[in-house]
């Protein structure tokens, strides 16, 4: 197999970056390519022009600002799993980029081409909707924020204007000692999972002060199940409260496909939203 | 359009310079241009492992990456991992250990095992297997290869 033909730019720089994508008719952003460049060699992507961006240095770090984590879109899904900061302070990320792929494709892999290709069950876009986080795009007009519960603008679509390019992500850590979880079902370990969890929580004196829950692979973007949070907000945890919660996450509209039904999504969405929020409140409890 | 780069890669630690089509892929380069036909190609969309390569020492999958990429850089491929003729202690121990059969999988499990092993010099059988998760062999069943790994890294410490 090989690529259909196109003309190749390898800047070094942002603006030089945003200049070609403003200047070029069809052209197409390389971040890792562990997505675009299986659709290029099955040929189900046929841009004229490729812009690299494996050479712009800039867009590749991982930040702390104050009680932020600020990473650049090129840093790769590598350079995640073993940032002793993100482990500390961000463990759901750590968690959930341990099941992004495998390690060599999370050698190459990065965040910013994960959060743009934003496959519907893709672990770290997940982790951007259970983390509020903010995105940073940059184009022709300037840089702007995202939050990022308006970022997908459709299936696998982000809401980036002509000329844009996603350059950071920014996600505000959660209290010092709270509780989370990223878990996921796949058939196969790497694979991207049929539903994914992922639950965060902040309690104190017995109760759950703060809730994060999200569900993702059950609709085009990951979902957050704000009923959920809203019941768990307050409550005192318990097994009978993890069960009731997963129940009201068996009843969200959920897509169907070919290898699974409705129903079997409902089923993983209700028993992995329980679970996670009983691993999460554990590790409240061992914090 | 069918626009072509000179590029300057370290293969295997020997200086090469060639001119490549820019949508030539680095496993089709290192097989087809540079006759290191150790590299094997099987599913050609990042799925099977097999083409897996070390780019400066990172593994990873040559179907997915452009040749062009590479420009700059080191890559070393399953030729490269013997040294003067005496096969790589992970390499013996795969023959020590029935690692491979058809052979087909093995240069992308040799490379991919060269990085974990240097991270990690004493994994658990488990950790092996999360691994070569990557990595699909059709006729082991993998019990060998995690033997052959798990052998390897005791050498190694040794």
């Amino acid at each position: 197999m090989k690529p259909p033909r196109f003309g190749y730019h390898d800047p070094e720089t942002v603006p030089e970056a945003i200049s070609l994508l403003e200047r070029l008719d069809n052209a197409r952003l390389l971040a890792g390519g562990q997505s675009l460049m299986p659709m290029l060699n099955m040929r189900l992507a046929a841009p004229d022009h490729l812009i690299d961006l494996n050479r712009v240095a800039e867009l590749s770090y991982i930040k702390e600002a104050g009680d932020v984590l600020v990473i650049g879109a090129m840093t790769r899904q590598r350079d995640v799993e073993f940032d002793a900061r993100i482990r500390s302070r961000c463990p759901l990320m750590h968690e959930a980029v341990l099941q992004v792929g495998h390690r060599q494709t999370r050698n190459r892999g990065t965040v910013g081409g994960s959060l743009c290709q934003l496959d519907p069950s893709a672990e770290l876009v997940a982790v951007a909707a259970a983390m509020d986080a903010v995105v940073t795009v940059q184009g022709p007009k300037g840089a702007r924020d995202i939050t990022f519960s308006e970022f997908p603008a459709g299936l696998m679509t982000p809401a980036l204007r002509e000329g844009e390019l996603l350059t950071s992500v920014r996600f505000a850590q959660w209290r010092k000692g709270h509780g989370h979880a990223f878990i996921e079902f796949a058939r196969r370990h790497g694979d991207f999972a049929i539903v994914s969890a992922a639950a965060l929580l902040e309690e104190d004196g017995g109760k759950i002060t703060r809730a994060s829950l999200t569900l993702g692979g059950i609709a085009p973007a990951p979902v957050r199940v704000t009923a959920a949070e809203k019941a768990l907000t307050g409550a005192t945890p318990s097994a009978a409260l993890f069960r009731d919660v997963g129940e009201i996450c068996r009843k969200l509209d959920v897509m169907e496909d070919v290898h699974v039904t409705a129903a079997y999504r409902r089923q993983l969405a209700a028993v992995l939203s329980r679970r996670a929020l009983e691993k999460a409140h554990e590790r409240v409890a061992a914090n | 359009m069918s626009e072509s780069r000179r590029i300057n890669v370290t293969v295997n630690g020997a200086p090469r310079e060639a001119e490549v089509p820019v949508r030539l892929t680095l496993a089709d380069f290192l097989r087809h241009g540079l006759e290191l036909t150790g590299t094997h190609v099987g599913c050609e969309h990042g799925v099977c492992g097999a083409c897996t390569v070390l780019l400066d020492g990172r593994a990873v999958r040559s179907c997915l990456l452009l040749a062009v990429q590479a420009n700059g850089r080191a890559i070393t491929t399953v030729e490269g991992l013997a040294t003067n003729g005496a096969l790589h202690p992970l390499q013996e121990a795969f023959r020590e250990h029935h690692g491979l059969q058809c052979g087909f999988c093995t240069p992308g499990m040799l490379t991919t095992l060269v990085e974990f092993l240097r991270e990690n010099p004493d994994p658990t059988a488990d950790e092996v297997r999360v691994a070569i998760s990557g990595n699909l062999c059709r006729c082991t069943g993998y019990h060998g290869i995690v033997d052959a790994a798990l052998a390897a890294a005791k050498r190694q410490r040794a």
